[in-house]
């Protein structure tokens, strides 16, 4: 009994047109349908079997019917005199099906829609929230609010990309066995969904109140620092003014994930490891950046390596002589002030 | 054909047993409303020579072109969207950019890749952006955009070369600064002009900046583009 009502429910597009070829045929069978009586005779379980079967048909032969269907009407005529008329219908119905499973899978796997709601922002609430990233809120015996958005934290992620190439172009970074746009795409992204992961996952052991959007924003957020002393730090090469904007506003932004973490985390242990973790991924990654794209290193791997190359290596390309040399006497003096401790 | 009737044979072999009347019409056109649009479609494209097509997309591209040059608020380039001026435009960019490196034997390679590769990548990203911020323009009418708006940096990057010809002194990178930063201006304006108008008008600015960030990156590479030829350290 179920079964021709479940399918009159996911068929009731489909077979509207059999319905209405039915009605001119026959008549009555199809009203018995349509008010879904089980007390009905036999001619409605006529019309159940006879929609199982053309269903069972459907699925089977959807794929070769769809290539078929204009040249080879002829085969449904084969059927009985009324399916017949009704074969024709069938064949379109079944390329409606086909289009339709197809859009269906489509819709459910690449369905951007599921992320619609995680970009409904305005841009004074963006440009709050970046503000709001760099002061950490000192309240941590109640839960703090964390926006789950992902706009921001894309566009920061994405700056910071610019940023980065940025960096590499001007330290005259060379990657041979990739690519400078993949190198730095697959570090920021990397970062911010690999340690968002990693944080959610002892943010999980650690029974703290946080959603994967929350700590994926929160982090995400977290970049604006980064950005702010990249930018600063890529232009004016001075060791000692990255060190202090590392330790201010690197701290700072740190300060904020970390107390948005603590206020939703209880005991003394699991707010030990949560942020403990969370703050030294956070400085070292700043460190790792400013460091790893810088011209200076140049010279440390040349002596540190010698023979051996490494993956990454370092060739020095023409640069505009403006920028080359102001960094010619910035390593000049450094190197004379190294040398000279 | 033939095949597939002798496939599709033992399938319908049983229902076609079944036949009973006659006197349905089997002869005959079956004239399904699909097939006989196609029909006429094959009529006028087809049979055409091909210099006819190609001269017919070539003009396409190029009125796509003058709009783009001239943004005014027309709705020329998403109404006939395509991408074969994107196409042009990227491969172009790409293999001028091509000959600047240190070691040009297998830095050529990566080096049209990466651009080919940010271009369209960053197209995909801006377009996906657009549409989850409640855009109404379609996912291929938006790629369509920001490809053909590559136009200027595209005449930038041929100006940048012709410059660096002449040398590449302070004076020179002065000029292609210029040269960049406006082509890089007028892509941006360009762009907005087609496609903020597809958005809520509160949240312009959350479209804009990614396509500024996404200009501005081609602009970068364009302006720190140095050709092979002039001696390195």
């Amino acid at each position: 009994m179920s079964v021709p009502e479940a399918n009159k429910n996911t068929n009731t597009e489909a077979w509207g047109g059999f319905d209405d070829n039915l009605i001119q045929g026959t008549g009555s069978a199809v009203i018995d349908m349509e008010n879904m009586d089980d007390t009905s005779g036999s001619s409605f379980e006529d019309m159940g079997e006879m929609h199982q079967r053309m269903r069972e048909e459907e699925v089977a032969d959807e794929a070769a019917a769809t290539e078929e269907d204009t040249g080879e009407d002829g085969e449904f005529l084969g059927m009985k005199g009324i399916k017949g008329q009704l074969g024709r219908q069938v064949a379109d119905e079944v390329w409606q099906a086909g289009k339709r499973q197809a859009s269906k899978a489509f819709n459910l796997y690449a369905n951007i829609d599921i992320l619609r709601p995680y970009f409904d922002v305005e841009p004074i609430q963006v440009r709050n929230r970046l503000i709001e990233s760099m002061i950490p809120v000192r309240m941590i015996n109640f839960p703090q609010k964390i926006a789950g958005e992902l706009y921001g934290p894309m566009m920061l992620v994405f700056t910071l990309v610019a940023i980065l190439l940025h960096g590499m172009k001007t330290s005259g970074t060379v990657i041979r066995e990739g690519t400078l746009m993949g190198t730095a795409i697959g570090t920021c992204f990397g970062y911010w969904m690999g340690v968002s992961s990693f944080i959610y996952f002892l943010a999980y052991l650690c029974n703290a109140q946080i959603t994967m959007l929350q700590m994926l924003s929160l982090l995400g957020y977290g970049l604006f620092g980064h950005c702010v002393v990249l930018f600063v730090t890529y232009n004016v090469h001075f060791h000692s003014l990255f060190y202090i904007l590392w330790l201010v506003i690197g701290g700072l932004s740190t300060l904020r994930m970390v107390s948005a973490l603590i206020s939703r985390t209880v005991g003394q242990t699991p707010r030990l490891i949560l942020c403990g973790t969370l703050a030294a991924l956070h400085m070292l990654f700043l460190l790792y950046l400013h460091f790893a794209y810088h011209k200076i290193v140049e010279g440390i791997l040349d002596t540190l390596e010698g023979p051996n190359v490494p993956p990454i290596q370092r060739v020095a390309r023409d640069l505009p002589e403006v920028a080359t040399s102001l960094i010619n006497g910035t390593v000049k003096s450094l190197g004379i002030s190294l040398l000279s401790q | 054909m033939a095949e597939l009737d002798e496939a599709s044979k033992p399938l319908f072999a049983g229902l076609s047993d079944v036949s009973i009347s006659a006197d349905i019409p089997v002869e005959g056109e079956i004239t399904v409303p699909v097939s006989s649009m196609s029909q006429s479609d094959e009529f006028s494209t087809l049979d055409e020579p091909v210099k006819d097509t190609i001269l017919r997309d070539l003009k396409a591209v190029g009125k796509k072109f003058v709009h783009v040059l001239y943004p005014k608020k027309s709705s020329a380039l998403l109404r006939d969207w395509d991408l074969w001026g994107p196409l042009l435009l990227c491969v172009t960019l790409a293999l001028m950019l091509q000959g600047g490196s240190a070691d040009s034997k297998d830095e050529g390679g990566p080096q049209f890749a990466e651009v080919f590769v940010i271009l369209w990548f960053g197209s995909v990203v801006i377009t996906l952006n657009s549409k989850l911020l409640g855009g109404t323009i379609s996912f291929f009418q938006s790629l369509c955009v920001l490809g053909y708006c590559i136009l200027p940096l595209t005449v930038g990057m041929v100006i940048c070369r012709l410059v660096l010809l002449g040398g590449a002194g302070k004076v020179s990178f002065a000029i292609r600064l210029i040269v960049v930063v406006a082509s890089f201006g007028w892509s941006t304006f360009a762009s907005t002009a087609f496609l903020a108008d597809s958005q809520p008008p509160n949240r312009k600015a959350l479209v804009v900046y990614p396509i500024f960030l996404f200009y501005f990156v081609i602009g970068w590479m364009i302006l720190t583009f140095a050709p092979s030829h002039s001696a390195g350290p």
